[in-house]
C-alpha cells in the first residue's frame, strides 16, 4: 500500500532544475534512504512534500488524497511530519516544552489560553515518556539551547515524532555529529520508527548508516532519481558509484 | 539565558510582599506619591500587554500608543456623547474600542514580515493620532477632551465634592485601590495566559516561527489573537488613566509614546515576566524627576536605550535574575 | 490640460523625493538585512545640515549666487558620514543578536537624533527659500510653476539613474548584491563582508540625506520631519518591495501620484488613503509588488 505518491514532481529555482519531473513512491511502514550529492535534489523533494516550498508542477499523492496544494498545517494534520538539517527547535524553551509543545499542537490544545500548561499531567507525562524512548530525559528541565548538538539532533527529531505521525522524513539525522554518536542516535530513530509504525524517510549522507539502516535507498541526481534499490542493488550500481561516492568521508 | 529557569516558590513570596507593600501605600506616603504610583501601575498595565508581543511572540511594535489612545478616547466619547460616568462602563467601553481597532491593525500588521512589523505598526497608530489630530470637531483636537472623575462600582463610590482635595484624596484612596485592584487581575491573567498552551506556542513562535508552523501551529493565527490581547491590555490601561489624568490629547496616540513604552518594556527586561512593570514603575519615576531637569528627555531615553541594548540587554529584572542566580552559585565552588 | 500636468509635475517630484528616501532604505535592507528606524533622521539631517549650511554663507544676501546650488548636497555628505560612524559603533555588534536589538538601537538613535539636532539647531524651522525662489518659474499654460521643482525632478531622475548604473554596472555594485544575495558565500569568495556593510549603510545614508538636501528649498527644516519620512518611505517600500530599487522606484511614482490626488480631492485624510493603498498591497501581496522577502 502506498502512502505517498509523486507524479512528475518539479520545481525550478531560476534555470535549476531542482528537482525534475520526479515519481517517487513510498510503501507504508518502510524505513528508506533518500542519498544523492548536494544539490541533488533531496531536500528539496522533502520541502515540496512537507510543504516548506510550493511545487511548480507536478502532484503529490498522501493515502491516495491530492496534497499538492494543501497548507502546512493541513499535512501535519494528515499525518505528515519532518526534522530538520539544520536543527530547528525553539531555544528558549525546555526540552521538554519543546515536546510538549508538539504534543498540544496535536491535541489541539494550543487554543487553551486560560489553562496552565504544567496543569495538563497527560501532556506532560507522555512528553516524559517520548525523552526517554529518546534518552533525553535527564535533559527536561535544560533549556533546548543548552543541549550538546547530538542531543539537539535527537531533540530535533523528537518533536516530529511527538506529532505522531504516519510518515516521518528525517533531514539529515546525523550531521554534525560525531561517527561514534550516529549509531546511538540511529538506534534509537529506528527503534522508535519501528515501534510507532511510523513509515520514515531519511536524508543521508553517511553511506554506512545508509547501509546499515535502511533496507530500500533512493538515490537522485539532479533533480531526478538515479536508482531505487536495495543496498545491495545500490552498492552495485554503476551510475551510483560513479557520481555519488565522492561523497564519502572515510579512508 | 540561564540553563535553568528561576523555581517558581522565590517569586511568588516576592510578589506577596510586594502586593502587601501595595496595599498599605496610601497610609504610608503623601496623596500625590499615591497617584504618582497609580500613573506608574497603569504603564505596568499597558507593559505586560505590550510585552506579550514582544518578550513572548517576538513581534517589536512601535505603535501601540494606539490602543492605549483608543482605550481613552472610548472614556471621553462615552462621557460626551453617552453622557454616563461610571467607570465600569469606561472599563468596558475601553476594552471593546481596543480589541476592535486592535484587531484591525493586527490583521494587516501580522501577515508582514516580521522585521518591518516595527514600522508598520508606528504608521498605523500615526494614522490614527493625525485622524484624532484633524478631526476635531469630534476629539477636542490637541486641547483634547476633558473627562470628569468617574463614580465606581455602579456608583458606590464616588466622590464626596467636586472639591479638589476631595478629588485628590478619591484618587489618592478609593481609586487607587480600584487600579491596584485591575494591576493584580491583569497581572494574574497574564501569568496565566503566557504559561498556558497558547502562550507556549507564542514562544515557539517567537524562537523559531518555521518549526512551530511545521508542530501545527498557524503562526500568523496565533500572532494576531497575541496581538489583540496585547491591545486589549494597553487599552485597559488607557481607560484607567484617563481618570487620573482628568483629561486625553492626541499626544497620547503619537509615537513619542510609544516608544516610551518600548523603553521601559526593554528597561526592565523584556525576557522576563515581572521585567516590564517593574520597568514602567521605575520609568514613571524617572520621568517625572527628569522632565523638570531637561528638554532633552527623548535624547535621554534615546542613549540610555542604547547603552541598555549594548551593555545590558537583559534590563533592570533580567540582571538582577543573573546576579541572584551568579551568588546562589558562588558557595558551591 | 496645464492642471494636470502641474499636478504630474508635483507627483514626480514627490516621488523624486521619496525615491531617495525610501530607495536607500531599501537597499540597506537589500544588503544589510537590516531595518533602520532612524532613517528617517537622516533624512532630516541631511536637510538641517545643508540649510544651515547654506544660510551661514547666504548671511543676510537677497540673492542666491549659482555656487551656492552646488553647496546644497553638503547635507548628503553629512548624512554619509554620520551613516559611516554609526555602522560600526552601532549596529556591527548587533548583527549576530536577535532582530528585536537592531531595531531597538536604532529607535534609540531615531531619539537621540531628533533631539540632537533640535540642540544644534533649535527649535524653529530653518528655510532657504532664496534658493527656492533664486531659480525663478516657468509658465505652464496659465499658471506658473516654480523651475526648483524641475529641477528636483531632474535630480530625482538622475539619482535613479546612477544609482541603477552604480549597482549593475560596476564592480563594486556585483559585490554588494552578491553579498546580498548570500553573505556567507560572498565572504567565503574573499568579499570583506564589513567593508561592504558600512558602505552599503554609507550609500543608503547618502540618498537619505540628498532626499533631505533638495527639498529643503522648498519645504524647509522642521523639527520631526524625519519620523514623518521614515513613516511615507516605508509606505513606498511597502507597495514596492522590500530589498528592490525598481520597487522603490514605482512606489514613490505610485505613492506620488496617490499623494497629490489626495491632497487635491481628500486634503484631511491624504494620510489615512495613502496608508489604504498601502493596506490594500499588504493584503494582495505582502512581499510588495516586487519585492524578494
Amino acid at each position: 500500500m502506498s502512502i505517498l505518491e509523486t507524479d512528475k514532481l518539479t520545481k525550478y529555482f531560476g534555470e535549476t532544475h531542482a528537482v525534475d519531473h520526479v515519481d517517487f513512491t513510498v510503501t507504508e511502514g518502510e524505513v528508506l534512504a533518500l542519498i544523492g550529492s548536494n544539490g541533488a535534489g533531496k531536500t528539496t523533494l522533502v520541502n515540496l512534500i512537507s510543504g516548506l516550498v510550493p511545487p511548480d508542477s507536478g502532484t503529490i499523492l498522501f493515502q491516495g488524497a491530492d496534497i499538492t496544494a494543501a497548507s502546512i498545517h493541513k499535512k501535519i494534520g494528515l499525518g505528515i511530519a519532518r526534522s530538520f538539517q539544520l536543527v530547528n527547535l525553539f531555544d528558549q524553551l525546555t526540552t521538554l516544552d519543546n515536546v510538549a509543545l508538539a504534543l498540544f499542537s496535536r491535541d489541539g490544545k494550543t487554543r487553551k489560553l486560560l489553562t496552565l500548561s504544567d496543569a495538563d499531567t497527560a501532556v506532560r507525562d507522555e512528553a516524559v515518556g517520548i525523552l526517554q524512548q529518546f534518552g533525553l530525559d535527564a535533559r527536561a528541565r535544560m533549556v533546548a539551547g543548552g543541549l550538546s548538538q547530538g542531543e539537539r539532533k535527537l531533540l530535533d527529531v523528537a518533536v516530529a515524532y511527538a506529532l505522531r505521525p504516519k510518515l516521518l522524513f528525517l533531514d539529515e539525522p546525523t550531521s554534525g555529529v560525531s561517527t561514534r554518536e550516529k549509531a546511538p542516535i540511529m538506534d534509537i530513530i529506528t527503534s522508535v520508527v519501528r515501534s510507532g509504525k511510523i513509515t520514515a524517510v531519511i536524508i543521508e549522507h553517511d553511506m554506512d548508516v545508509v547501509f546499515t539502516y535502511c533496507p530500500r535507498i533512493v538515490a537522485m541526481h539532479q533533480g531526478a532519481i538515479l536508482a531505487d534499490g536495495t543496498p545491495e542493488q545500490i552498492r552495485n550500481n554503476e551510475q551510483v558509484t560513479a557520481n555519488l561516492l565522492g561523497t564519502q568521508t572515510h579512508p | 539565558m540561564n540553563a535553568f529557569p528561576a523555581p517558581p516558590r522565590r517569586v511568588t513570596i516576592t510578589a506577596l510582599l510586594a502586593l502587601l507593600a501595595l496595599l498599605l501605600v496610601p497610609f504610608a506616603v503623601p496623596p500625590y506619591q499615591t497617584v504618582l504610583l497609580s500613573y506608574g501601575l497603569v504603564f505596568a498595565i499597558a507593559a505586560l500587554g505590550f510585552n506579550l508581543l514582544l518578550g513572548y511572540t517576538g513581534l517589536l511594535s512601535f505603535g501601540h500608543s494606539a490602543y492605549f489612545g483608543v482605550g481613552a478616547y472610548a472614556v471621553a466619547f462615552i462621557v460626551k456623547y453617552l453622557k454616563i460616568e461610571s467607570m465600569e462602563v469606561f472599563i468596558v467601553g475601553g476594552i471593546l474600542a481596543s480589541a476592535l481597532v486592535a484587531a484591525l491593525f493586527g490583521f494587516l500588521c501580522v501577515r508582514y514580515i516580521r522585521i518591518f512589523f516595527g514600522i508598520l505598526t508606528l504608521a498605523l497608530s500615526q494614522v490614527l493620532w493625525s485622524l484624532t489630530y484633524k478631526f476635531f470637531w469630534y476629539t477636542g483636537g490637541s486641547d483634547g477632551l476633558r473627562v470628569p472623575t468617574p463614580h465606581l462600582l455602579g456608583g458606590a463610590i464616588r466622590m464626596a465634592t467636586g472639591a479638589a482635595e476631595d478629588k485628590l484624596g478619591f484618587l489618592s484612596h478609593s481609586y487607587y485601590y480600584y487600579v491596584l485592584a485591575f494591576f493584580v487581575i491583569c497581572v494574574a491573567v497574564m501569568w496565566v495566559i503566557v504559561h498556558s498552551p497558547f502562550g507556549k506556542a507564542l514562544q515557539a513562535i517567537r524562537d523559531n516561527e518555521t518549526r512551530a508552523e511545521f508542530v501545527g501551529v498557524q503562526v500568523w493565527r496565533y500572532r494576531w489573537v497575541a496581538f489583540v490581547i496585547s491591545g486589549v491590555f494597553t487599552g485597559l490601561a488607557g481607560a484607567l488613566w484617563v481618570p487620573l489624568n482628568g483629561l486625553t490629547t492626541p499626544d497620547i496616540m503619537h509615537w513619542t509614546f510609544s516608544g516610551e513604552m518600548v523603553f521601559f518594556t526593554v528597561l526592565g527586561g523584556f525576557q522576563t515576566f515581572f521585567g516590564p512593570v517593574i520597568g514602567a514603575i521605575v520609568f514613571n519615576y524617572l520621568k517625572t524627576f527628569a522632565v523638570g531637569y531637561t528638554v532633552y528627555w527623548q535624547m535621554f531615553l534615546g542613549v540610555v536605550l542604547v547603552v541598555l541594548v549594548l551593555v545590558l540587554p537583559s534590563g533592570i529584572v533580567g540582571t538582577a535574575n543573573r546576579l541572584a542566580l551568579r551568588l546562589r552559585r558562588a558557595p558551591a565552588t | 490640460m496645464d492642471t494636470l500636468l502641474i499636478h504630474i509635475l508635483n507627483s514626480l517630484l514627490y516621488a523624486s523625493v521619496l525615491f531617495l528616501i525610501a530607495g536607500g532604505l531599501s537597499l540597506i535592507y537589500g544588503v544589510m538585512r537590516i531595518v533602520n528606524m532612524a532613517h528617517g533622521n537622516l533624512y532630516a539631517f541631511g536637510a538641517y545640515t545643508s540649510a544651515w549650511a547654506v544660510g551661514r554663507v547666504l548671511g543676510n544676501a537677497p540673492s542666491a549666487s549659482p555656487a551656492l546650488y552646488a553647496l546644497l548636497p553638503v547635507g548628503a555628505v553629512a548624512a554619509a558620514g554620520l551613516g559611516a560612524l554609526l555602522e560600526p559603533t552601532l549596529l556591527r555588534p548587533l548583527y549576530k543578536r536577535a532582530e528585536e536589538y537592531q531595531l531597538l538601537i536604532t529607535f534609540g538613535l531615531l531619539l537621540i537624533l531628533e533631539d540632537l539636532m533640535r540642540l544644534i539647531w533649535g527649535p524653529y524651522p530653518l528655510s532657504v527659500s532664496a534658493l527656492y525662489e533664486g531659480l525663478g518659474s516657468l509658465s505652464i499654460g496659465e499658471s506658473i510653476y516654480p523651475t526648483y521643482n524641475l529641477a528636483v525632478i531632474v535630480v530625482g531622475g538622475a539619482a535613479a539613474a546612477g544609482l541603477w548604473a552604480f549597482v549593475y554596472r560596476t564592480q563594486f555594485g556585483v559585490v554588494l548584491r552578491a553579498t546580498s544575495q548570500n553573505m556567507r558565500m560572498a565572504s567565503a569568495l574573499g568579499v570583506n563582508v564589513n567593508r561592504v556593510y558600512v558602505q552599503a549603510f554609507t550609500l543608503g545614508c547618502f540618498m537619505a540625506g540628498l532626499g533631505g538636501a533638495i527639498v529643503v528649498p522648498q519645504q524647509g527644516a522642521v523639527l520631526g520631519m524625519g519620523p514623518d519620512a521614515l513613516i511615507l518611505a516605508f509606505v513606498v517600500v511597502v507597495i514596492g518591495g522590500l530589498g528592490s530599487l525598481e520597487g522603490a522606484l514605482i512606489g514613490a511614482l505610485m505613492v506620488g501620484v496617490v499623494r497629490e490626488l489626495g491632497i487635491t480631492f481628500f486634503p484631511e485624510i491624504e494620510l489615512a488613503v495613502l496608508y489604504l493603498m498601502a493596506a490594500i498591497v499588504l493584503l494582495i501581496r505582502p512581499a510588495g509588488l516586487l519585492g524578494r522577502a
